[in-house]
């Protein structure tokens, strides 16, 4: 009798831990990316609009890195964003260019990087001179409803 | 007035009991085989309740937002909606909920029966503490099992929406795992829920044992408490989990 509780139990215990490795493994982000095994890269821009640490950094649509850390550059005034890149990908040329795009109309933002030509590749800790920066939807509508205005006179 | 007082008095009487069951939990690990034996008929004799109902839950949620969300265009966020619901809210809660009507109420009246029937006192005639003894494997198997459970609860209930929008309403399978493990954080959400899970084992399993050792030894007096651990301890369970969420997610 004591035995079959007991071993009850240890399967009772084995299904948990089962349940919770399932949860994190298969449902949750832990074994998308993780950060060692990555080099870091730094840009700066002048608005990263609505962009947050852990919005993903993609080449051609494919995610190859995610945004480690974001400051405010006091001297310059300018955003410095940290990515966090995945060493798979490490032929990045010096001349990439990293700019912020938006997912859908609504989606959220990510950095998409575009490689250049350079021999030189990005290194660990080197910087991203080539940005641009995330394109503000109020100052898109300003700019047209001001233009509009310009051509009606 | 008189009312008041006498809910403090056993508020503090819970306290201190809840005292000296955490003092006598170290010995337990002494003689490990008398949790192990509570763990049997606390956690795994409720583990059918749980993973029937979180399978139906999972089923049912992905029924309700597929349809919701199909007038966006936006069935892909299926899995996410789901995963979160039940990691962050659902699968703790309701897990407790049940382990308070299945677990929690046995509890209470297996302890309650034993002090009208006077094997407790019969315990302390023989020197034996029946807190030691009783009530502290009691509690501790409630506090191991309820966050397992409820772990069981929030995985089957995925599963279960999965089978429900992918093989039945037709959500691209790729897209329900893809925005899951892109959305749903480790840390923030399924270790909150599991935090969340181990404070309402900690609770439900308090005002069971409490419950039963301080009933009155009737049979009537065990009735009343059985009813008041399953109330009790679904408010305490419901109101807590405002609190744990209003910290957790501010």
């Amino acid at each position: 009798m004591l035995r079959s509780i007991e071993l009850s139990v240890g399967i009772f215990v084995g299904i948990g831990l089962a349940a919770l490795f399932m949860l994190a493994m298969q449902a949750s982000n832990l074994s998308s990316f993780t950060s060692d095994g990555a080099y870091q890269v730094s840009a700066r821009f002048d608005n990263i609009g609505g962009l947050k640490v852990k919005s993903a950094v993609k080449v051609s649509g494919v995610k190859v890195g995610q945004v480690a850390e974001i400051d405010y550059d006091n001297e310059t005034f300018e955003a410095v964003v940290v990515m966090n890149i995945d060493e798979k990908f490490d032929k990045f040329p010096r001349d990439t260019i990293a700019s912020i795009f938006t997912s859908g109309l609504l989606g959220e933002q990510y950095i998409g990087l575009e490689p250049g030509g350079d021999d030189k590749l990005l290194a660990n800790q080197s910087e991203i001179r080539h940005t641009q920066s995330a394109m503000v939807l109020e100052q898109l509508i300003g700019q047209f409803l001001f233009s509009k205005s310009k051509e009606n006179k | 007035m008189k009312v008041l007082t006498g809910m403090l008095t056993r508020l503090g009487r819970a306290s201190l009991f809840l005292g000296k069951v955490m003092a006598g939990i170290p010995q337990l690990f002494l003689r490990f085989g008398l949790v192990v034996k509570q763990v049997y008929s606390v956690g795994v004799q409720t583990l059918f309740i749980t993973l029937v109902a979180g399978l139906f839950v999972g089923m049912v949620l992905a029924l309700q937002l597929y349809y919701t969300l199909s007038t966006f265009g936006a069935t892909d966020t299926l899995g996410m909606l789901v995963d979160l619901s039940l990691v962050r809210e659902l699968g703790p809660v309701v897990a407790a909920l049940l382990f308070a009507g299945r677990a929690g109420s046995a509890l209470t009246a297996e302890i309650g029966l034993m002090k009208a029937t006077e094997q407790l006192s019969g315990l302390e005639m023989m020197a034996v503490d029946p807190v030691e003894r009783i009530i502290a494997p009691r509690f501790l198997a409630g506090v191991i099992s309820m966050p397992l459970l409820a772990a069981m609860f929030s995985a089957i209930g995925i599963l279960g929406a999965y089978s429900v929008g992918v093989d039945l309403l037709g959500v691209d399978a790729g897209a329900f795992w893809s925005q899951i493990q892109a959305k749903v954080d480790f840390y923030e959400d399924v270790l909150n829920g599991v935090i969340k899970s181990f404070v309402f084992g900690c609770i439900v399993s308090w005002i069971a044992v409490f419950e039963g050792y301080d009933c009155i030894p009737t049979s009537e007096g065990v009735a009343r408490a059985t009813t008041r651990t399953v109330v009790y301890s679904s408010l305490a369970v419901l109101a807590m989990d405002f609190v744990l969420t209003a910290i957790m997610y501010n």
